[in-house]
């Protein structure tokens, strides 16, 4: 009796998960029917002629999560390492715990400190001084003084994905053989070329798999990146201006939607993110899945 | 010939190997410093700037019309409760079952489908999960509940459900794998059956850890914007108590708040969200030691 109590309630979870592809599907149709796969290069969103595309927000999506994760994904090995190998035992759970509670922290709140904190920072002092220094760039080119930025975006969703990745990271470097570890100290190494040739090699694909899963929160953080990036398409050049991304144009045309035609749109911008970060995750599955089969295989 | 004194400087390459290690030392020092230094500025500058509007009026009134001053935000307290509660209702029952199931009673195959399932459920944004709750109960009509056509806090809670569910369902098999088997193995062992034992023994060993587990979820799901953003967000601004209405939530007051151009209401959205980053990080926080408690004994008894 409780069997089959209990198989009913995780078939229900599999129900949900086919029922959100179908449901999502099921409402991106008219658009998809509409638009086709030209909606994927088309760049327009044009409410007042229905016109409507999303090559930018595709782009946006991409710049922004790959630009968090080129800052978060060294950030957060080096939080793993310390909290790992460096810090002191009775500090470890601690500090470790702290920064797993800036996991905790709602996007939302996250987003109106990016308003009012994050964002006046970057327009009058970070984003200057990094266009002085590196304005030859394209991409730090631009007048760097306005606020609502896809470089404000970055920050903020590197923020949002560090404790994610460094506590993977962490308990994956805490996991390698203390015997190896001592090996490579005996031999003289230092701590640094131990961690180097020993500790990030053993683990490298489970770190790949925890920067991949950082990604996927990333690339689906809709409301905070909403509230600091601007929501503005065409795209520019420069991360100095405003942007928008596929989550934030969701989030943000919530209430805006007039016609049947853009609601569906918008759901099939849902349903290319769904895509997205379905590989992106079942990348990381498939990594791990990997790499514990070699770490069980191998001993 | 005098004899020179040996030195234990390192010299050349050993020296350039001592300050690499020194440097990447520093950096990883360097990194957690930073992790926690955001943390801190972000509560600091919540806390700095929302304590002063935080009174009894604040808990107890309803929002302030465009230009009043004053005035309190009980109907997103009250329908953040209500939006939690209903999810907790959905997302608990479904993840223990689930849980139990995978752990005491599915073959191994079916049991690893499950588990690569909800990972790949926890992985969806949360802003799809609005949009899918949408599609399913906001734009049609739903029988039997008295909902659809409408937003309302049933739909809402069933999105928040949806994001609590894998959370739910994977702490409470975490948990379920740390209880002995020679609990199981006495109990069935005294003649008792299957069914029994897993509601008599296995489940309340394990009620501590799965307690916390929803906890961490509750405190998750609190902090949600983007699923009730298309479920849950057009209500009017006093307090809702009826769920098949839409009502008001903390952290869609401050992400409209955010956006507002009147001062007070900026001062409202810093304090509501002092308000739900405490309660945040201190349920989080208890759960969090709480858990570790509990599997340190149930460690203990292996």
């Amino acid at each position: 009796m409780l069997h089959w109590v209990t198989m009913g309630a995780a078939i229900i979870g599999l129900l949900v998960v086919a029922a959100i592809i179908w449901r999502v599907v099921d409402g991106a149709w008219p658009a998809v029917k509409a638009y086709k796969v030209a909606f994927l290069w088309h760049n327009e969103w044009n409410a007042v002629t229905s016109k409507f595309g999303a090559r930018d927000f595709i782009i946006g999506t991409v710049v922004t999560s790959f630009g968090a994760m080129l800052l978060s994904a060294p950030l957060s090995i080096a939080i793993g390492l310390f909290l790992s190998e460096l810090a002191p035992p009775a500090i470890r759970t601690p500090i470790g715990t702290l920064v797993d509670m800036l996991a905790a922290v709602p996007s939302v709140v996250v987003g109106l400190w990016g308003i009012y904190v994050l964002a006046p920072f970057d327009a009058r002092h970070l984003a200057p001084f990094l266009h002085s220094i590196l304005g030859w760039i394209p991409i730090f080119g631009g007048d760097p003084h306005s606020e609502s930025t896809v470089f404000t975006a970055i920050l903020v969703l590197t923020i949002m994905t560090l404790p994610i990745t460094s506590s993977i990271c962490r308990e994956l470097f805490i996991g390698v053989p203390t015997e190896l570890e001592e090996g490579s100290i005996g031999l003289g190494a230092t701590r640094w070329e131990m961690v180097r040739t020993v500790v990030v090699p053993s683990v490298r694909g489970g770190v790949v798999a925890a920067v991949i899963l950082g990604l996927g929160r990333a690339l689906g953080e809709a409301i905070a990146v909403t509230q600091v990036i601007g929501n503005f398409i065409p795209l520019h050049l420069s991360l100095f201006s405003p942007g928008d991304t596929i989550a934030s144009r969701v989030a943000n045309q919530y209430q805006g939607a007039v016609s049947d035609i853009q609601i569906a749109s918008l759901i099939y911008l849902a349903l290319i993110l769904l895509v997205i970060t379905f590989i992106t995750n079942y990348a990381a599955q498939r990594v791990v899945k990997r790499f514990e089969f070699q770490r069980t295989g191998g001993d | 010939m005098s004899a020179q004194p040996i030195s234990l400087k390192a010299t050349g390459r050993a020296r350039r190997r001592l300050l690499v290690n020194k440097l990447a030392e520093g950096t990883s020092v360097l990194a957690a410093v930073a992790a926690i230094a955001v943390l801190a500025l972000v509560v600091w500058s919540v806390g700095s700037r929302g304590i002063g509007a935080i009174n009894l009026g604040f808990f107890t009134k309803n929002p302030p019309l465009f230009g009043e001053s004053g005035g309190g935000i009980a109907p997103a307290i009250v329908g953040t409760l209500l939006l939690v509660a209903i999810a907790t209702v959905f997302a608990l029952p479904t993840g223990v079952l689930t849980a139990l199931y995978v752990s005491e009673f599915s073959s191994r195959r079916f049991a690893q489908q499950i588990r690569l399932w909800l990972d790949v459920l926890n992985g969806f944004p949360s802003i799809v999960i609005g949009v899918f709750v949408y599609a399913l109960c906001v734009k049609v009509k739903v029988p039997v509940l008295g909902i659809g056509r409408h937003q309302s806090a049933i739909a809402g809670g069933f999105a928040l459900a949806v994001i609590m569910l894998p959370l739910v369902a994977r702490s409470t098999m975490e948990v379920l794998a740390l209880v002995p088997n020679h609990l199981r193995e006495a109990s069935l062992a005294l003649g008792v059956s299957k069914w029994q034992t897993v509601l008599r023994v296995v489940l309340p060993t394990s009620m501590g850890g799965i307690l916390t587990g929803t906890t961490l979820a509750v405190a998750r799901a609190a902090g949600e914007t983007a699923p009730i953003l298309f479920t849950c967000s057009i209500a009017a601004q006093v307090v809702v108590w009826n769920p098949t209405h839409s009502m008001l939530s903390m952290p869609l007051l401050i992400f409209e708040y955010s956006e507002s151009a009147d001062p007070t209401q900026h001062q409202q959205a810093w304090a509501t969200a002092f308000l739900l980053i405490l309660f945040v990080l201190v349920t989080s926080l208890t759960a969090r030691l709480l858990l570790e408690r509990s599997r340190r004994k149930l460690g203990l008894q292996r």
